[in-house]
């Protein structure tokens, strides 16, 4: 099979929200590109755009409020922003997919799980239903549910948190996708359940050769299956690197801040001691900063960080940086 | 040896629950069944644990929230749970529940300033003037300025909100505050704000804490001892450095493998859980971990371990563990 290089490159993505309270700026000029295979993390906090980065490339926006309004999204040497809604719904499930943060909520519990999948096998292959249950079993068992004959029958109430989200997984590879994007995928599961759900993504993507734009403000699961970073925050991108390299030679201020600050279970701490802070809050995506967006809270921060604000640069190779300081 | 501040005996907290809409056949919801911890005074306990093991439940049953259905708290020598209304009452100035969610447990329509001087003019200890110098006292306390108290939950941000309602806990100085997941709900660069701001009250009111989270890196950082829970019992606690050091009941053991580690050169060997959770409506016979447990022997699922001490305050419950 052909693989392309890359996969997907995103060019100066911007998606706004316009209402009465104003222009929110999700997402105001991200670019990064995903090679075939890959495993790319998105990190970021509330307000940072990760998600709405996510439903861009499968143009999910809802309109109104949101408008993806410039930018290029390069998918197959075609530019996804102004190809046909109907060939969009091609593109979706068959060649990229995407999985929800909550699975009790992004399941319709008036249908069988059975149904849900074949759902998607028969829109997205445009085969009949009785075609598409083998295919279903199939998925079933690739996700690690037991019997899935009899699961097949059953509604998403009678399954825990980790099978449904199982499912999910199960509906978003069922066509074999070349690009899952996955939004918080395990973030309302418990914490051993999240392990087995990584591992079996994974598992997942080394059989079908899958890339994973994996969105979640969860460093330490980005560490564990991402092999490249995007951090971003209100609309931004601050950094891009390896994931070695943003978690031992970050450069910006804000991806430092954030690998300080979170508690770790491998290091020893001495009782008592206070965690480094990153000062401020998040602020208002109505009221952006002016210039460096981060430069409220940058304990770095100079005049001209105040008044403009810095390009991405590459400061080594593949390693990307916003800061005026680098 | 000191007398501990809280010392919790055997608690038990059953719910009843139909069968299903229409029927009239019930089932018990086994949500703690059987806990004892003791916490002393200026420490932090932790209680971790993943869905349906009883945490929050433990909490609330705790300060009576929901009402107990088995066992005892002692509470500065004196078992609250055989206290009268009026008695309850004087209690809650002594020990406060901060709740998880800042986003639903402040009322939306009322101003900071009144919700927190609330239960000090229910409990008539202050009014007129020196209400509104204890609640902007108190709100400086949280770093918020006095100016807040005239503004609405929704002018605020999920921090802020936080602190608000650890302001309206501390107002009345408490001994104790049980904290139900102070940081979950929060984003990561806030999360680190709102921890130390506990620890530094904790320092200067001499509180002591229990702090119930899924999050184990979090406990880690701030407990002084914590406590594992899984289906409803207590399967392991200890000081933090043993914990953490050397855990020993496989499910802990589980529970820490699990926990994202923020490094990619992370060389540790993954435990990984099979299989979902039981539910809390009907526990594994034997030892309730069985069903996961990947060291299981016959015994495990006959037999329940019990909670042993298997030396310097470290307690597992399991049939594994030399010392049972």
């Amino acid at each position: 099979m052909k693989t392309e290089h890359p996969l997907l490159r995103i060019n100066n993505l911007r998606t706004y929200f316009f209402s009465y309270a104003g222009v929110s700026k999700a997402v105001d000029g991200v670019s990064f590109s995903l090679e075939s295979g890959e495993t790319i993390g998105i990190a970021g906090e509330s307000g940072s755009g990760k998600t709405v980065t996510g439903l861009s490339i499968l143009r999910l926006i809802p309109d109104p409020p949101g408008k993806i309004v410039g930018g290029e999204i390069f998918f197959g040497g075609v530019d996804l922003l102004k190809v046909r809604l109907t060939m969009m719904r091609n593109i979706r499930g068959n060649n990229i997919s995407m999985i929800f943060q909550e699975p009790m909520t992004s399941l319709n519990p008036a249908f069988t799980i059975g149904n849900q999948i074949s759902e998607v096998i028969m829109l997205h292959q445009g085969v009949h239903r009785k075609d598409s249950i083998e295919k279903c079993i199939d998925m079933l068992k690739l996700v690690g549910i037991q019997s899935p004959e009899k699961r097949y029958y059953e509604y998403p109430y009678q399954l825990s948190g980790g099978m449904r989200q199982r499912i999910m997984i199960a509906m978003a590879l069922s066509c074999n996708p070349r690009i899952l994007i996955a939004d918080e995928p395990t973030t309302a599961l418990d914490v051993t359940i999240q392990a087995q759900i990584l591992e079996l993504m994974n598992k997942l993507k080394e059989e079908m050769g899958t890339a994973i734009i994996l969105i979640t403000h969860n460093l330490g699961v980005i560490a564990e299956m991402a092999k490249r970073v995007v951090v971003m925050y209100l609309g931004k991108v601050l950094e891009v690197a390896s994931t070695d390299d943003i978690f031992y030679h970050s450069e910006h201020p804000y991806t430092k801040g954030l690998l300080r600050i979170i508690p770790r279970i491998d290091r020893e701490i001495q009782p008592g001691k206070r965690l480094p802070e990153i000062p401020g809050m998040i602020p208002n995506l109505y009221k952006l900063p002016k210039g460096c967006h981060f430069h409220p809270r940058c304990s770095r921060a100079k005049e001209i960080c105040r008044r403009e604000e810095p390009e991405l640069k590459e400061i080594s190779y593949q390693h990307l940086c916003r800061c005026w300081f680098v | 040896m000191e007398e501990p501040l809280l010392s919790v005996r055997d608690l038990k907290k059953y719910f009843t629950v139909r069968k299903s809409l229409f029927s009239k056949s019930k089932d018990q919801v086994f949500a703690v069944d059987g806990i004892s911890l003791e916490i002393g005074k200026g420490e932090t306990l932790g209680l971790v644990g993943e869905s349906g093991c009883g945490k929050t439940t433990a909490a609330k049953a705790i300060i009576r929230a929901v009402e107990p259905t088995g066992g005892k708290v002692i509470f500065q020598g004196r078992n609250i749970f055989k206290f009268n209304k009026r008695e309850m009452r004087k209690l809650r100035m002594k020990i406060q529940l901060v709740y998880q969610d800042p986003y639903s447990s402040l009322n939306p329509r009322m101003k900071i300033g009144t919700m927190i001087a609330e239960p000090v003019k229910v409990h008539k200890i202050a009014s007129g003037h020196e209400v509104i110098e204890r609640v902007s006292f108190i709100l400086n306390k949280v770093g918020l300025p006095s100016e807040a108290m005239n503004s609405y939950p929704h002018e605020f941000s999920g921090g802020q909100r936080q602190r608000i309602g650890i302001a309206r806990s501390l107002i009345l100085n408490p001994d104790l505050i049980i904290l139900d997941e102070p940081v979950s709900a929060l984003d990561v660069s806030v999360q680190a704000q709102v921890i130390n701001l506990l620890g530094d009250l904790q320092r200067e009111f001499n509180l002591s804490y229990i702090v119930i989270a899924h999050d184990l890196s979090l406990l880690k950082h701030i407990c002084d001892r914590v406590n594992v829970m899984y289906l409803g019992k207590i399967v392991e606690g200890g000081s933090n450095k043993d914990l953490f050091s050397s855990p020993q009941h496989p499910y802990t053991m589980g529970l820490l493998s699990a926990t994202p580690i923020p490094d990619p050169r992370t060389m540790r060997k993954r435990i990984i859980l099979e299989g979902d959770l039981p539910s809390p409506m009907s526990p594994p016979p034997g030892c309730r971990f069985h069903t996961r447990c990947p060291i299981k022997k016959r015994e495990c699922e006959q037999i329940e371990p019990e909670l042993t001490d298997i030396g310097g305050g470290h307690w597992v419950a399991c049939h594994r563990v030399d010392g049972n």
